[in-house]
């Protein structure tokens, strides 16, 4: 392919949509589908060919709109009009929103979902941003929204020092968690002496709660290819391998199709574009151990081994895959690549804060009114977030606290509703940015509960090659659950943050060191809790079952309990 | 061979170039306390008792995988140092069931060593006494306790780079994880086992031992490993 066919095939498939007299767009991301979206595509399809409509009408199914928890949902597209988004659709609904739309030629007034709603006002899409408008299965349509444009100015018109120089002038950083430099990694990558260098992209999603990498991944193929093909060109590597955990079948059957259509159409594989650059990328399954989201512990388990971290350094910049030279980024990463090819660093520099910059995804989870996947510009509040964005706290209920970063991040209460969410701002509240779980908790929820349930994912995810996460996380959830039944005494406290900061500064890898994150957050903020567990036997919002005692006040327990017993 | 400087605690020290931070330890006179290290196998700073405090470096590294660099400023026993290389050991203690007075390695157990030198008779910690596979006697020679177990792999090391028979590996993962043999099966069942014994030699405790020892009779040799690794590396055995 060379760009002016480039410039045709979009041309084409941008003709070929605005003959449409109408556009409907069913949501096809797994959410959606999870609640119906397949029956309500095939109940549109044969309604729109039962009335004979399929020249007027095309049915596209897209990527991630958003608002999750209201799927399935179906977007009207018109020429000249307004989109309208339906939510909750049915199979019936469907055809209903057909013949409103094509023979009353009245939208529908039930189920719309307003348009300039805060959620979708106060939100800024550059990884998402055609991820509701294009069939993430067709090249066509990705190139139709100026895909690929990026990767053939890169090699026409850029030299890899001039793309690498790019994307660090866009300040961009590691959209996995740590934050690291994306330019910079690049650089050291590419100054890395290495007859063979590999790119690596993060698809290991794995925080409870978090699903960006996912939709990403589902919604825009395409565009993550992309970021990973501009990324091999500026560092001088030909081989790329994308690990997608086994759970996300879906992300993985449309990587796969992607890469096939890519592939086919000369856009990946060799001499792309007509330059002398080759790229191939392959997939890997992973088989769903957390810590191959690990950077370390991803490369082993691409290699075939045990799925553990090793120390670094050698960093995998200098020593990866078979000792070469490896640039691993997660995906949200690679989707943001593009966009600051097209638009330029000092652009993208432009938006956010000034140690962060740019758009963070972020998955919306727990008790919030607009659960889904947002993508907000960095820098924006907590406060808007939870009450512009989500919508505020359902029932009656108060906020609590904001758990971002999953089990590895922290929980940061409602005095700092209004910091500007940042990597550095969520560090020094004990708390990560990372990949952009963010689960908000009301006031029934119970601290030391929620601590507890992370311990207890870590201890579960630790792979158990070093000492302090092995069994410092299985310690650490055992007084975690003394708290919780009732049978914990103060010093059990004592040890517990004693352990929690033995085990952040000794353990291996990240999954070791930022275990005790939600533990030593809830401790850091909501401590009077933790003492009404101990003290006073109570959990303050009921969640806990208090059925032990402490192992002291046993003997003079169990008199009462036979006591109970024999009168039951 | 070029020499770097380092300073050690506060004393001047010199080690070759490539020397891991552990090797200029030892050879400065500094002792280290060490488990999953065992000269002869790949480091693989699992154990975390060779922590030291790099100067200018973010977190506290392992002494056996990181490399010393020109004027490195390292201190190995700050307070916190050691505070931390108890509590690890306490964690040891409290993860399986290491009851001396039974065991066979009683006297050569390098976790009991060091416990003691570090000052560590019990652990803090609540003993999780957990329900572990039988002792597996299947092997001729061979026993295999998992009750002792560290998981530091050395025996699984051993087995593969030095042996070449990868026969020990690991299944499970975090506290879960135990030895096993082959796929899974017992030791006495196992094709791949060349009966060598090295996996005997270079357990720091008791839970590989010699079938017919008893109580603290067991003795452990680990001297082999250098020798066997630097006869290949000096092509000591030719055929040719």
């Amino acid at each position: 392919m060379t760009r002016e066919e480039l410039r045709t095939m979009a041309m084409k498939e941008q003709e070929q949509k605005a003959a449409f007299r109408c556009r409907l767009l069913v949501c096809y991301s797994s959410p959606c589908l999870s609640s119906g979206a397949e029956a309500v595509y095939k109940a549109l399809l044969a309604a729109v060919h039962e009335r004979n409509l399929d020249v007027e009408v095309d049915v596209t199914r897209t990527g991630c709109v958003g608002p999750c928890s209201r799927g399935p949902l179906v977007t009207v597209r018109r020429p000249g009009c307004e989109d309208v988004i339906y939510q909750h659709v049915t199979p019936e609904f469907v055809v209903r929103i057909l013949e409103a739309h094509l023979v009353e030629n009245r939208p529908l007034t039930e189920n719309v979902l307003p348009g300039d709603v805060p959620f979708f006002a106060k939100q800024l899409k550059v990884v998402l941003a055609n991820s509701a408008s294009i069939d993430p299965e067709s090249l066509e349509s990705y190139v139709s929204m100026g895909g690929f444009t990026a990767l053939s100015k890169v090699l026409e018109e850029m030299t890899p020092e001039q793309v690498v120089e790019e994307i660090k002038k866009s300040g961009l950083r590691g959209r996995g968690g740590g934050g690291f430099p994306t330019g910079l990694k690049w650089d050291l990558v590419r100054k890395a002496q290495g007859e063979k260098k590999y790119i690596v992209a993060n698809g290991d999603e794995g925080d409870p709660g978090a699903y960006m990498d996912r939709t990403t991944m589902e919604s825009d193929p395409f565009l993550v290819l992309e970021g990973m093909a501009i990324a091999a060109y500026a560092v001088g590597a030909d081989q790329g391998y994308f690990y997608v955990r086994a759970e996300y079948p879906l992300a993985a059957e449309r990587l796969a199709k992607a890469i096939k259509k890519a592939e086919k159409a000369e856009i990946l594989g060799n001499r792309i574009f007509g330059s002398s650059f080759n790229f191939r990328v392959d997939i890997r399954l992973g088989a769903g151990a957390f810590v191959c989201g690990e950077e370390t512990g991803l490369l082993t388990s691409i290699m075939g081994r045990r799925g553990q971290p090793y120390p670094r350094p050698p960093f995998p910049a200098n020593s990866g895959l078979w000792g070469s030279p490896t640039l691993i980024n997660n995906v949200e990463t690679f989707g943001n690549i593009a966009p600051i090819i097209n638009r330029g660093g000092d652009w993208y520099a432009s938006i956010g804060t000034e140690k962060s910059k740019g758009t963070k995804i972020f998955a919306l989870a727990g008790e919030i009114s607009n659960t889904g996947l947002i993508e907000v510009p960095m820098g924006i509040t907590l406060r808007e977030v939870v009450y512009e964005i989500g919508g505020g706290i359902p029932g009656g209920a108060g906020f609590k606290a904001a758990q971002t970063g999953g089990p590895s991040g922290g929980c940061i209460p409602a005095d700092y509703l209004d910091t500007p969410i940042d990597y550095d701002n969520l560090a020094s509240l004990g708390s990560i940015m990372g990949s952009g779980g963010l689960v908000i908790m009301n006031d029934r929820s119970c601290m030391v509960d929620v601590a507890r349930f992370f311990m207890d994912f870590c201890r579960d995810e630790s792979c158990g090659k070093c000492i302090p996460c092995r069994v410092g996380t299985s310690q650490m959830l055992g007084y975690l659950e003394k708290i919780c039944n009732g049978s914990a005494v103060m010093e059990d406290l004592e040890k517990l943050r004693e352990l929690a900061e033995m085990v952040q500064e000794t353990s291996l890898c990240g999954l070791g060191f930022t275990s005790p994150n939600p533990t030593l957050s809830t401790l850091r903020y909501f401590r009077a809790e933790y003492e009404a567990h101990i003290r006073e036997r109570r959990c303050p919002v009921g969640v806990c079952v208090m059925s032990e005692v402490p192992l002291r006040e046993l003997v003079a327990e169990l008199p009462r309990r036979i006591r109970e017993g024999s009168k039951a | 061979m070029s020499v770097i400087t380092v300073t050690i605690n506060g004393i001047e020290g010199s080690a070759p170039a490539g020397a891991t931070l552990l090797e200029a330890c030892r050879q400065n006179g500094v002792e280290l306390p060490t488990l999953c290290h065992l000269e002869g196998l790949t480091p693989i700073g699992a154990c975390r008792l060779c922590l030291v405090q790099v100067e200018g470096a973010r977190r506290l590294l392992p002494a056996c995988v990181t490399e010393a660099q020109e004027g490195m400023i390292i201190q190995t026993h700050t307070e916190k140092l050691v505070k931390y290389r108890k509590m690890t050991l306490e964690l040891l203690l409290s993860e399986r069931n290491h009851i001396c007075s039974v065991c066979v390695a009683n006297g050569s157990c390098e976790l009991r060593t060091l416990c003691a030198q570090l000052g560590v008779d019990h652990s803090r910690f609540e003993y999780r006494c957990p329900d572990l596979p039988p002792i597996d006697t299947s092997h001729e020679r061979n026993g295999l306790d998992h009750n002792r177990c560290i998981s530091c792999t050395r025996c699984i090391r051993a087995c593969d780079q030095v042996e070449g028979a990868h026969t020990l590996d690991m299944e499970g993962r975090g506290i879960e994880n135990r030895v096993i043999i082959d796929m899974h099966q017992t030791w006495g069942s196992s094709r791949t086992c060349t009966k060598c014994g090295k996996c005997v030699n270079v357990c720091p405790t008791g839970t590989l031992f010699w079938k017919g020892s008893t109580v603290a009779e067991m003795e452990k040799e680990v001297g082999f490993l250098q020798w066997i690794r630097g006869g290949r590396e000096k092509k000591t055995w030719s055929y040719l």
